[in-house]
């Protein structure tokens, strides 16, 4: 993997670490201060794991005060600041600076209160995003975003990345599902963006904190909505003979007027990895699959369905099959969920991409990414949620032969600035962190750019929560933008992630 | 000649004049780069429907976007479409119907209100203001419809953020910042919104009910239900006279709940939402399409306060609240309609003072809500918070107002003062 640059490491910081570990131990209960190097070591990437580096100390603070607290004395004495949740980020949002405080939020870990009657729940921000629909779904209530991770990673992170899932196009990210957090600016200044009430009045803060990686406070409480679930939920896998047709298909349902709760496009590629691995039972035929989901009422549904069902023969369906059971259900999204591991076992490494575009540029871009394939030689398989746009391509590789991972890494930037190119964005769901931060020029010009850092400035004149992140160091566009995955093994192995 | 000179040579704009009303964005650049340069404060309108909700603040210049107007791409398979800052809602609304979609945040008309005929006004200011329709509680308000926008901070510096696509999370979320920041942070000059389909039936079960305890009662019951409803109002006896509808078999006070989708689902629904509440057959009138569509307009188009002569304020609470936060109010000789499945109260005061807003702002703070003065009497207004802020969200709202806007040039002090 190419070296990082990361902000320049404050000697004087580096000269005092005994000082600041003595006065946090003084601030703090002196367990929740980490500083030995057997102590540091869990905390030294999250699940970018190609990124390591060992931060000065480890705080783990147990209240907001305490927060505060550390956030007022580092910007007083110029020390940097890394919040971290549950670590599980991939695109190295939470990595520590060798200079800095590594703030790991993983005591606020309680659900604070259940409000049925405002349909909301209030959290700390270290519970997982799973936790918060386990917690009410007994009275039919659930949390709409689901990121694959659900199971591990936490909501305030989920708030930093602004966190999607196969639901978005229907359901939305985070960010149109939160109404309040409480936050700590550097300065230690606590406050409050919005509430259990709709669109607080004034600047939208709140929408401003979300997906800002941890650059511009850290969230120390967190008031999402929950919804009524659904009473039917209801899924075609439909086979087609072309990415086009499957493309078309999913853009004609679309226009028609069906927004599906989830939309899932594998190319052949992918569908035969998958097949191998998972025994999916998917159609071996077709070039293109696709799963729809849809959810509401019976009857809804059922006409949904009846829809699809027209609009995927207009298009050259050679197959569809409707669930008729749950389990069936299941199965269909199992092989899904089993496609990035499958894409393990076919080659050393995997890089995972994560551009989003326009749904009606697939096959555009499918055959962009085919050629780039062919030029660079290295075999590739793409996933797309094609409700929302986000594609995910997996280019496999060698990480142990350097010219496969140099090829692999310039692969990776053009599919990338290719998605930029015909209308979309660097990052659907994965954050730019310090993944794709030289690629923000492609996304951005200087000014755009500069307006964005003087919005950091003005709350964090220093620059010290989470410096080095999201933003370009290099002002080049370097080859950067992906997830590596060795062996088929991520940091986390046991975390779903497709 | 300096590269700026060149730049700004380019139109032929008229600097005597008071109003400026460009029609090319080249203009637009050149009146915000000269004002920045020379100081001078302007005043930014669409079509002024809202124009008159803020604060009073003084303004050199009025930079009307009316004309800088115009659809520039419209992809219905893709849900969005591009549009000019000035672009009347109507218009964008005309357009998109003839594929059968919709702004689904549903923009308040605020024309009725302050004039007495529709003026919903231009895309910007929608943008701008963030009030959205019936439909919030399930679809989200106006900024959750923003996809992406370009525009000017207060330097003359084009800036942009998001684009079309609805996954998106490259950089800061300025979409979101943008929104209800009332046009003093920047200057927007393209939108990209989000749209949806239209559903393809609507109908609209109205309950005969005067009572507000037992009003609050169906809305949270029927917002926590699966049978999804898309609108959820309550209106006062007082206010029943204005929805004589063929289909609404009674006058007076009502709870109406629109469920929206394929018509047999919506029809299932309906019945099933009807059980769910306990409603018996006489108390219930169902609306159809077209006369659901005439109910979520007037409510939209805020028409039971027409013309009115008095004070207008837009309360938001959690729903658990409103009850307390009526039952308070009401002491006052006030008038008013719930909306938002009971999150959202339009309370129109026949008489208002500074005292009487002192405490309804302590009211609203103690329910965990706050109150927007929409409209007040002139007198009132110079001296009133049309918004509410504590000291910590100023402070931070001065240094991002300075961030885009350094010289105070875009609407200053419409907002708060100093800012």
């Amino acid at each position: 993997m190419s070296s990082l640059q990361m902000p320049k490491v404050d000697k004087v910081v580096m000269s005092k670490k005994d000082k600041i570990v003595s006065d946090l131990k003084e601030i703090i209960n002196s367990k929740n201060v980490l500083h030995h190097v057997d102590e540091l070591k869990p905390f030294e990437t999250d699940a970018l794991t190609a990124y390591r580096k060992m931060p000065l100390v480890v705080v783990m603070p147990e209240s907001v005060d305490e927060v505060s607290r550390i956030l007022k004395y580092c910007n007083e004495n110029k020390v940097k600041v890394v919040p971290r949740g549950a670590g599980t980020g991939l695109s190295g949002g939470s990595l520590p600076l060798e200079d800095c405080v590594l703030m790991a939020m993983g005591k606020f870990n309680k659900i604070i209160e259940i409000d049925y009657e405002n349909r909301c729940v209030v959290t700390q921000p270290c519970v997982t995003n799973l936790a918060i629909t386990h917690a009410v779904q007994d009275k039919g209530f659930y949390y709409a975003p689901d990121p694959s991770s659900q199971i591990a990673c936490s909501i305030g992170g989920n708030v930093a990345e602004n966190s999607g899932g196969v639901h978005s196009l229907k359901y939305g990210a985070t960010t149109n599902n939160l109404l309040g957090i409480e936050v700590v600016l550097m300065d230690g200044t606590i406050t409050r963006f919005g509430g259990k009430a709709m669109d607080a009045e004034g600047y939208d803060f709140l929408g401003l904190m979300t997906g800002s990686e941890g650059l511009l406070g850290v969230i120390t409480e967190v008031t999402v909505k929950i919804l009524k679930s659904p009473e039917v939920v209801k899924a075609a896998l439909i086979g087609f003979p072309t990415i086009e047709d499957a493309g078309n298909c999913v853009a004609e349902i679309i226009a028609k007027g069906c927004i599906p709760a989830g939309c899932e496009i594998m190319d052949k590629a992918l569908t035969k990895a998958t097949n191998d691995y998972s025994k999916a039972g998917y159609p071996t035929d077709a070039e293109a699959i696709m799963i729809i989901e849809f959810d509401g009422e019976e009857h809804e549904v059922e006409a949904y369905i009846q829809k699809v069902k027209e609009i995927a023969e207009k298009n050259n369906s050679s197959s569809l099959k409707v669930n008729k059971t749950k389990e069936e259900r299941l199965k269909f999204w199992a092989g899904r969920k089993a496609a990035f591991p499958a894409c393990g076992v076919l080659a050393p490494d995997y890089m995972c991409m994560d551009g989003s575009i326009p749904r009606g540029k697939l096959a555009e871009v499918l055959n962009e990414i085919t050629r780039l394939s062919k030029k660079y030689n290295l075999p590739v398989a793409n996933a797309f949620h094609a409700g929302d746009g986000n594609l995910h391509p997996l280019i496999m590789f060698d990480a142990n032969d350097k010219e496969s991972l140099r090829k692999c890494e310039e692969f990776g930037a053009d599919i990338l600035k290719y998605c930029v190119q015909v209308g979309g964005a660097l990052t659907g769901e994965h954050g730019v962190g310090i993944e794709k931060r030289e690629l923000m020029c492609e996304a951005f010009n200087d000014k755009d750019i500069q307006q964005q850092l003087t919005i950091k400035a003005a709350l964090d004149p220093n620059s010290l929560l989470n410096p080095g992140k999201v933003y370009p160091i290099l002002r080049k566009c370097a080859e950067e933008g992906r997830v590596h995955v060795h062996g088929g093994k991520t940091k986390f192995p046991d975390i779903p992630r497709f | 000649m300096s590269m700026e000179e060149k730049q700004n040579s380019q139109t032929s704009l008229d600097f005597n004049q008071n109003v400026f009303k460009p029609s090319s964005r080249e203009e637009i650049v050149e009146i915000v780069k000269n004002c920045f340069r020379k100081n001078i404060p302007l005043e930014i309108n669409g079509l002024k429907s809202k124009y008159k909700i803020g604060r009073n603040f003084q303004s050199e210049k009025t930079l009307d976007l009316s004309n800088y107007s115009g659809i520039i791409e419209y992809k219905p398979e893709e849900l969005y479409i591009k549009v000019k800052a000035g672009t009347p809602i109507k218009e964008i609304v005309e357009h998109l119907d003839k594929n059968n979609q919709q702004l689904a945040f549903e923009p308040n008309d605020f024309g009725y209100l302050f004039t007495g005929e529709s003026n919903s006004g231009s895309i910007g200011g929608v943008v701008s203001c963030n009030f959205a329709g019936s439909r919030r509680f399930k679809v989200g308000s106006v900024r959750d419809h923003v996809l992406g926008f370009q525009g000017l901070n207060g330097k003359g510096e084009t800036i942009k953020s998001g684009g079309t696509v609805v996954k998106n999370v490259t950089g800061y979320d300025l979409c979101k910042l943008l929104s209800g920041s009332f046009g003093t942070l920047s200057i927007l000059t393209e939108l990209s919104i989000k749209v949806l389909p239209k559903p393809e039936t609507s109908k609209t079960l109205v309950i005969k009910n005067p009572h507000l305890k037992k009003a609050l009662g169906y809305l949270g019951k029927s917002l926590s239900s699966s049978t999804d409803p898309s609108g959820g109002v309550f209106y006062p006896d007082y206010f029943g006279k204005n929805f004589i509808l063929n289909d609404l078999n009674h006058e007076g006070g009502l709870t109406a709940l629109r469920i929206e989708g394929p018509a047999n689902s919506v029809d299932q629904r309906i019945d099933r939402l009807s059980k769910e509440l306990g409603l018996l057959s006489h108390e219930v009138s169902i609306l159809d399409t077209e006369q659901s569509k005439i109910f979520w307009n007037r409510t939209k188009n805020l028409e039971v306060f027409k013309n009115l002569k008095s004070n207008l304020l837009r309360i938001v609470a959690p729903i658990s609240e409103t009850l307390q936060i009526i039952q308070k109010l009401k002491s006052n000789d006030v008038s008013y309609f719930i909306d938002w499945g009971g999150s959202l109260v339009w309370m129109a005061f026949n008489e208002i003072n500074s005292k009487i807003l002192n405490e309804i702002k302590q009211i609203m703070k103690k329910h965990y809500g706050y109150c927007t003065i929409i409209k007040i009497e002139e007198d009132l207004k110079a001296s009133a918070d049309i918004f509410t802020i504590d000291p910590i969200k100023y402070k931070i709202s001065e240094k991002l107002k300075r961030s885009f806007d350094p010289k105070r040039i875009f609407n200053p002090g419409k907002m708060y003062t100093g800012v």
